[in-house]
């Protein structure tokens, strides 16, 4: 029996991450199952004015070819998306993207907040977050969002993290339903896909 | 601290807008609308209640809300690649054509794409054949435009964007720095007029060989984004060129088949059919 509580109502899997989190990335797109039934939308701290390079690395090593959406395009199952350089990323209702270019938050832009909490808001309780490795405080508050919605929530393992200042600021604002290694999260992401079969 | 806003109470506030000060924004993107709305709550300590009330009994405010409301962070040269296509591609092509030609930011903000322009026609030698034309919403982010006077601390990124773009001299050539801000040369302005104009209610007022408009119309929903496209379209010279955003796309709306797309990274089309 699974080891974790799923259905086959989720609709999206949001992952944000910082610092130390791009093994940890590749390591989960590397080895999803190819038949992973959900839209995957990550936002990711990148260097800001470098445009090109890192959804190209971050493809190479997945199994689903991975994006930087445009503005108003449609999420879709099968989709691996990545907030592009210098852009906020929200959800909208109708399930597409939409792109900003606010003010910084958290110091950031892409925000994972931002990603995180209008994934939330869409989504409620059929959404999946994942919070890996990072060095600010960014996406502890979507986290929070995602758990007052009746999301499902995950922080990767504290002690695995190059740097756990991300996934602390997570589980001190909000109750995290799983603290997993990255390995956990593969073993997750299988488990999700058995769930839709 | 209001930190969530109900979708009617969205509504209500754009309603009383349009209704009570002839400003149309029941057709933006939400998510953002609604941050840009929590923000002006938090920054006015205002409730949705007493936000409501201001816009229907103050005559005036709504010029601080608009200016606070709509998104006004730019960058000099943001996106280098696309400012070296303008110098290196689309405007030696305009020139082959015309010796004099006219260009429109529109939903200029606070006037660094404009004064980015002005300063690449000026490097090409061909500032004095070109006319400019600026136009935004927000009335206060105008005069700020017309002043080209920024922060000091706003010069790191545009100066490394002016770098990345290989500009011919150095971006301070073109500046004064006094207390603790940077104002660029007036002179680069001598050829463009700002004015205020509404991309969703205003009207066609002029034929282009160039507009920008990047990163204004994520602002929008798609309805609208294809409405004020076809504004675009309209305001275009046959074989005239649009510039948007670089996560921007033409492939969803109406008149798209009317453009040709000429450089896909850097989002210029061409219009090629009338």
């Amino acid at each position: 029996m699974s080891r974790f509580n799923l259905n086959s109502s989720y609709k999206a899997v949001v992952i944000g991450g910082s610092a130390g989190s791009f093994q940890g990335i590749t390591k989960i797109l590397s080895q999803l199952p190819k038949t992973f039934p959900l839209p995957i939308i990550m936002c990711l701290h990148r260097l800001k004015h470098v445009r090109n390079g890192f959804v190209e690395a971050l493809s190479i090593k997945s199994v689903f070819p991975v994006v930087e959406p445009y503005d108003k395009e449609q999420i879709k199952k099968g989709g691996v998306y990545l907030a592009p350089s210098n852009y906020h990323m929200s959800v909208e209702l109708g399930n597409y993207f939409a792109m900003s270019t606010e003010e910084m938050v958290n110091n950031s832009r892409p925000a994972i907040d931002i990603t995180l909490s209008t994934a939330a808001y869409v989504y409620r309780e059929k959404l999946i977050g994942i919070l890996l490795s990072g060095a600010n405080r960014d996406g502890g508050l979507g986290m929070k969002h995602i758990k007052d919605r009746g999301g499902l929530t995950i922080v990767q393992e504290p002690s695995e993290c190059m740097i756990d200042t991300m996934p602390r600021a997570a589980l001190s604002l909000t109750k995290i339903d799983y603290v997993l290694k990255t390995d956990d999260i593969v073993n997750l992401m299988n488990e999700i896909d058995k769930a839709y079969r | 601290m209001v930190t969530d806003i109900d979708i009617n109470d969205l509504k209500r506030i754009t309603e009383l807008i349009h209704t009570k000060h002839g400003y149309d924004f029941r057709n933006y993107a939400m998510s953002s609308f609604k941050r840009r709305i929590l923000r002006i709550l938090e920054l006015k300590n205002l409730t949705i209640e007493s936000l409501l009330k201001r816009l229907n009994d103050s005559p005036v405010f709504i010029n601080e809300f608009l200016d606070e409301l709509t998104v006004n962070v730019t960058e000099m040269f943001r996106d280098p690649g696309f400012w070296r296509a303008l110098r290196d591609e689309i405007i030696p092509d305009i020139l082959l054509n015309h010796q004099t030609f006219n260009i429109w930011h529109a939903g200029c903000s606070s006037g660094e794409e404009v004064l980015s322009m002005a300063i690449l026609l000026r490097e090409m030698g061909i500032h004095n054949q070109v006319t400019l034309y600026a136009t935004d919403l927000d009335a206060t982010i105008l005069e700020k435009a017309k002043a080209i006077s920024y922060p000091v601390k706003n010069m790191e990124i545009n100066e490394k964007n002016y770098i990345r773009y290989e500009g011919k001299w150095s971006l301070r050539d073109y500046c004064k720095e006094e207390n603790g801000k940077v104002t660029f040369d007036k002179g680069l302005l001598a050829n463009v007029t700002f004015r205020r104009h509404d991309l969703v209610l205003g009207e066609v007022f002029n034929k282009f060989d160039l507009i920008l408009c990047r990163n204004v119309m994520i602002y929008f929903n798609q309805a609208l984004q294809n409405e004020v496209l076809k504004k675009f379209h309209a305001s275009l010279f046959k074989y005239g060129y649009l510039a948007i955003g670089s996560k921007e796309s033409l492939i969803w709306c109406d008149v798209a088949n009317r453009f040709l797309v000429v450089n896909n990274e850097e989002k210029v089309y061409k219009k090629i059919k009338d």
